[in-house]
């Protein structure tokens, strides 16, 4: 098992009278994908906030690395249109940046055409990689993703989680990501935890698919597409929505 | 041309050169009811000045910051609409400081004057005080600019990144109570919020960066305060309103031209 860069003990957030987060453990290794998985309402982002020490738990603990460095893509970002911010002002405002990053980091987010335009004239797909650049500009340890194929097509999702899984290979950083969409992240996740509140399931994504949690919170057909999904993927697509052939031999996982 | 002209003109200036880039970031947070709500609450610390006897503008700039850093916690906490609760608070304050102030008037304060601005009113230390509020302002901006931005934007990317956001928060509600504090013999606490906000829409038009529309808005702002005093001169009108038509004129006149970025 990796060295963990974030763990997670006993953590609870109740809102009101209802734990919305209910007595989660959870770990992520260096260099692991971790999807956090689950309903709507499941507590999928407000664990993921208490993991980011945005949100302070109830009780529980939270654990990270020394010196680890976090990427974080939120959830939505509506760029006001009344503050001009070009794409490359956007990502330097990361932190203090050594020239060059900015353009490096769009460049590997697939978003360097975009580095002149006013960040609010972006499209829902461009602004989620702008964003996943400017989580990238920081060279992160971890990689923190709330939804982030929100308000993007069902092709260029598929580009952003294969980009998300290459930037993990290339960079060697961990990725904790939540999604509710459940065919195209597990497949390439290391790990799955569903979550209702408290931990349903967790483990490699064959075996979270085969779980009964998981067909109860999914329905029993969920398993059986994700399976089915596996199966025909020889092709990419950008998130321009272009088809290329496999680069790499990365559908090998897909076979 | 009378000297009380030039003080009023040099005072206006400096309070432009700082409510240009301040306003851009009103407008950026959508803090206008804020700023408007403190504004209004201005006229309560001007009662307590008459009070305690201290000068007027420290004051009123200590009195809005305590008023404001007490609302924002209030608005992060309260289940009422930020909107429903701004109201409540700048009309319960503006009445106050309206009764506080009838019961000083043998100190003969001029009522109107510091509802709407009174440039007869402004004396050399109001001009010395406009440049010093506004040089300490820009520089306070200037050195937090970056986080103060990105706080703007988004706080819980910002605080992921290492930003303190609620000192941004704090620091960015001091400046505010400063520039009200500053802007009350100018223009008036009932509309200082103008001299904020229409310069930084003005200035939106043309900028493709924020700090092209900090830098437009101050300087859409001098134009404002010079063109405004000159009609209040030419016209014998009142002077904050002069200023505000005159910003908002400027306002109106760049809706001619194409949004840039």
């Amino acid at each position: 098992m990796n060295p963990p860069v974030l763990v997670g003990e006993g953590l609870v957030k109740r809102f009101g009278a209802r734990a919305v987060v209910d007595g989660v453990d959870m770990r992520v290794g260096a260099g692991e994908i971790v999807t956090l998985i689950g309903p709507n309402g499941a507590g999928k982002s407000v664990l993921l906030k208490i993991m980011l020490g945005l949100i302070a738990p109830d009780s529980g603990r939270v654990t990270r690395a020394q010196g680890l460095r976090v990427g974080y893509m939120p959830q939505r970002l509506s760029p006001d249109p009344n503050l001009p911010m070009p794409v490359a002002r956007f990502v330097g405002l990361a932190g203090r940046l050594p020239p060059g990053e900015i353009d490096a980091a769009l460049d590997l987010a697939g978003a360097l055409d975009l580095r002149a335009a006013p960040l609010s004239a972006l499209s829902g797909g461009e602004l989620q990689r702008v964003l996943l650049a400017r989580a990238l500009v920081r060279k992160p340890g971890l990689l923190a993703l709330d939804e982030p194929a929100q308000g993007v097509d069902v092709t260029g999702q598929d580009a952003l989680y294969a980009l998300v899984a290459r930037l993990r290979d290339t960079l060697g950083c961990a990725v904790l990501l939540v999604s509710h969409d459940l065919h195209l992240v597990m497949a390439r996740s290391d790990r799955v935890l569903c979550l209702n509140g408290h931990v349903c399931c967790t483990g490699k994504p064959e075996a979270v698919g085969r779980d009964p949690a998981f067909a109860a919170l999914f329905g029993p057909r969920a398993g059986e597409s994700l399976a089915l999904y596996r199966h025909h993927h020889d092709h990419v697509h950008d998130a321009h929505g272009h088809v290329h052939p496999h680069p790499h031999g990365e559908g090998h996982r897909h076979g | 041309m009378d000297d009380f002209v030039w003080r009023a003109g040099l005072a206006g200036l400096g309070l432009a050169a700082i409510a240009g880039p301040l306003g851009s970031f009103v407008v950026w947070r959508r803090l206008a009811f804020f700023g408007d709500a403190l504004a209004h609450s201005a006229l309560l610390g001007l009662a307590f000045a008459f009070l305690i006897d201290v000068e007027p503008i420290l004051a009123i700039a200590a009195f809005g910051a305590a008023f404001a850093l007490a609302l924002s916690a209030l608005l992060g906490r309260a289940k009422l609409p930020a909107d429903t609760l701004l109201s409540i608070a700048a009309f319960a304050t503006l009445s106050l400081g309206l009764i506080a102030l009838s019961f000083v008037e043998t100190l003969r304060v001029d009522l109107t004057g510091y509802l709407f601005g009174d440039i007869l009113a402004v004396g050399r230390r109001d001009v010395v005080a406009a440049w010093i509020g506004a040089l300490l302002g820009l520089a306070v901006l200037a050195f937090l600019w970056r986080p103060l931005l990105s706080a703007s934007m988004e706080e819980d990317l910002a605080r992921v990144e290492g930003v303190n956001v609620d000192a941004m928060r704090f620091a960015f509600v001091l400046l505010l109570a400063l520039v009200v504090a500053l802007a009350m013999k100018i223009v008036g606490v009932l509309l200082v919020t103008a001299l904020l906000v229409i310069p930084a829409a003005a200035a939106r038009r043309f900028a493709t960066t924020p700090e092209t529309m900090a830098a437009l808005a101050a300087l859409a702002g001098a134009c404002a305060v010079v063109l405004g005093l000159w009609a209040s001169l030419v016209f014998d009108t009142p002077s904050g309103p002069s200023i505000v038509v005159a910003a908002a004129a400027i306002f109106a006149g760049s809706l001619a031209f194409q949004r840039r970025g």
